[in-house]
């Protein structure tokens, strides 16, 4: 049987009863449609996230105080690890010993009640340097930045960042207005414009204030020795290329500040490391997003195998008559499973259209106050689709089997 | 090559079942020989052996022992395959329910064996194979559409479209009312006549037997009798 001839009596035989083949094709069409969609999903996730890294700069290091490893390691605020001070920060601007460092910026990190007028909001407040804004690229919308003149006075004075504005002054303007934060009035100075982002280190919602101010009126972290603690001190770098170097140059320098001989009682960490975790984690997402959806298509395999079999014991008859007109059993075993195998593909393929189309209207659709942001991705297409084939070809081979060792004789005296 | 050769030599055939755990011996030792051009009839009770008999000839089954050559082929040392190739090439089958494919048009089950082979011009030749049983007109009917006569007719044109070496009609009457029955019978004698074409037709009624020429009886998986009819009656003629 040529290969046309049997191309065209499976579709004559999937074509004569419509409505079974259109509820088998459903279930390999959801399967697929959920592995695009869902996949679209866990991609659009990881590029979400990536990109939101990515805008904090890649040539930024972090020092952070304590031996943990974490990327967002302020585990160390728990209690013990109270071991970089502003002093330290200072030493990093050594341009012989740090010479790959262009600018640090320190900051103290609390979490404060703000108040203005009926509104108020807990959020982070930092103690930060004049370096802050341009070592973490922010831009100010309005008003000025903290001065050195402001941490030398230890001036009441707070920039906002976009959401806590908003959240605090609504539509008005802060710059001027008055805030209470711990309870102290504090001077709004400027504002800052969103770096955009929402949820996961969220760099919208933030207070900064002088260094100084957080430690003498906030109650930041004291050493024993009354030296000031810094949660974290960015580190700005020439470029990317040169982090590595970097990294031992500032672990030299703390080193010898901290006596150190045997554990560091700091980590550096860069972004591109931080990247490279967060991006290994949302993969592992992306693949069991994958695979819950897999298993939907491998249901729908199945549904495949239970309708060839079904199929296979109706038309017994029909294939008796075949084998009796001198249908080989490779020619019942090719009808059966290539009627199987376009079965799935042709489900396989509009669900990859499916898929398609749900990624497209769904994409930067508002979700929990979050815009999904889905990615599709051809690779998944044509691997869904070569998968959806490839299920049909093994949930079919079974039933074409069955049919193609029936015995001409006994099919043909079935009823 | 073949010239005299009978179309089909059988030789002491015997054909034992196991059923359970009993065994059926459903042939006992048949020999028969059928010339080309024949037209023979094949009678007994049910459980006679003649079924057996017939799916060894149509090449559907192998016999246990002895020896069956097709156009001096031995059919014994065949396998699944080159049986399936007999049947396609020398065989046509005509059965006592049509056995037609029900989702297909007239011209479509009759193309259906051509599928199995290299033919070409399926189409052209099954329009052919319907012309010769009168049928050219319903081409494009279901079998649904047709009465059990006509659907027979079908049945007969796909056993003829792939110009077989013989004709295995089993009970090809037995459904039908004796009107439709006489068409049928008519038919296949013409087939035999003028086309010359070998045809073993299984069948329990005396009347149609003798619509033959030789008739062929068994019983208890042996031929009891095989003796030629002196007078066979003509199809056709009171329609």
């Amino acid at each position: 049987m040529s290969p046309m001839t049997t191309f065209l009596t499976a579709l004559a035989a999937l074509n004569s009863n419509k409505l079974r083949s259109g509820l088998t094709l459903l279930g390999i069409i959801i399967g697929v449609t959920a592995v695009i969609a869902l996949t679209a999903i866990g991609n659009g996730a990881q590029e979400t996230i990536t990109a939101r890294i990515q805008s904090l700069g890649t040539n930024l290091l972090f020092v952070r105080p304590g031996a943990t490893t974490s990327a967002f390691g302020f585990a160390g605020a728990a209690g013990s690890a109270a071991t970089l001070t502003l002093e330290d920060s200072e030493a990093l601007m050594d341009p012989v010993l740090a010479s790959h460092v262009v600018a640090v910026a320190p900051e103290t990190s609390t979490r404060q009640q703000v108040v203005f007028e009926r509104e108020n909001t807990n959020t982070t407040v930092l103690g930060v340097t004049p370096s802050y804004l341009p070592v973490r690229a922010y831009e100010l919308a309005d008003g000025r930045s903290i001065t050195e003149e402001d941490i030398a006075r230890r001036s009441q004075v707070a920039v906002l960042a976009s959401e806590t504005a908003e959240e605090l002054f609504g539509l008005r303007h802060p710059v001027g207005h008055t805030i209470k934060i711990g309870g102290r009035p504090f001077e709004v100075v400027g504002l800052l414009e969103p770096k955009g982002g929402t949820g996961f280190g969220n760099q919208d919602d933030r207070i900064l204030v002088p260094v100084s101010t957080a430690y003498y009126r906030l109650g930041a972290q004291r050493t024993p020795g009354g030296e000031i603690t810094v949660q974290n001190i960015n580190v700005q770098i020439a470029s990317e290329d040169v982090s590595e170097a970097a990294t031992d140059q500032i672990s030299g320098i703390l080193r010898l500040r901290h006596r150190i001989t045997d554990e560091d009682d700091f980590t550096v960490t860069s972004q591109v490391e931080t990247i490279e975790t967060l991006e290994e984690t949302t993969q592992t997402f992306v693949i069991f997003l994958g695979a819950i959806a897999s298993i939907a298509l491998l249901v729908g395999g199945i549904g495949i195998m239970n309708i060839m079999l079904v199929s296979v014991t109706e038309r017994t008859r029909e294939i008796g008559i075949r084998k009796a007109m001198g249908a080989k059993r490779r020619d019942i075993l090719l009808q059966f499973l290539v009627e199987a195998v376009l079965l799935s593909l042709t489900g396989g393929i509009i669900g990859v259209g499916l898929g398609y189309g749900f990624t497209y209207f769904f994409d930067d659709v508002e979700l929990g106050g979050q815009a999904l942001n889905m990615v599709f991705s051809g690779d998944i297409a044509i691997l869904a689709t070569a998968v959806s084939g490839a299920i049909g070809l093994f949930f079919g081979i079974y039933p074409a089997m069955q049919a193609a060792r029936l015995h001409p004789i006994e099919a043909l005296r079935h009823e | 090559m073949q010239g005299a050769a009978p179309v089909i030599s059988i030789q002491n055939v015997t054909k034992t079942y196991q059923m359970g755990h009993v065994r059926v011996n459903a042939l006992q030792g048949v020999s028969l020989a059928v010339e080309r051009g024949e037209m023979l009839a094949v009678m007994g009770p049910s459980g006679s052996g003649k079924s057996t008999m017939m799916n060894i000839i149509g090449c559907l089954d192998v016999p246990t022992s002895g020896r069956y050559f097709l156009e001096g082929e031995d059919v014994r040392e065949m396998n699944d395959n080159q049986l399936a190739s007999i049947r396609q090439g020398k065989i046509g089958f005509v059965f006592q329910t049509y056995n037609l494919l029900q989702r297909a048009t007239a011209l479509a089950n009759v193309e259906m064996p051509l599928m199995y082979g290299n033919g070409r011009n399926r189409r052209a030749r099954a329009l052919e194979a319907l012309e010769r049983v009168g049928l050219g007109h319903r081409a494009r009917h279901m079998p649904a559409e047709l009465s059990g006569g006509e659907q027979q007719r079908v049945g007969i044109a796909r056993a003829l479209v792939k110009e077989p070496s013989i004709l295995l009609a089993d009970e090809p009457t037995g459904n039908l009312d004796t009107r439709s029955s006489d068409e049928i019978l008519a038919v296949i004698q013409d087939l035999n006549r003028n086309e010359g074409l070998t045809i073993v037709l299984v069948t329990h009624e005396t009347d149609i037997a003798q619509h033959t020429r030789r008739v062929v009886s068994f019983r208890d998986g042996l031929v009891v009798d095989d003796a030629p009819v002196a007078q066979p009656l003509l199809a056709g003629q009171h329609a």
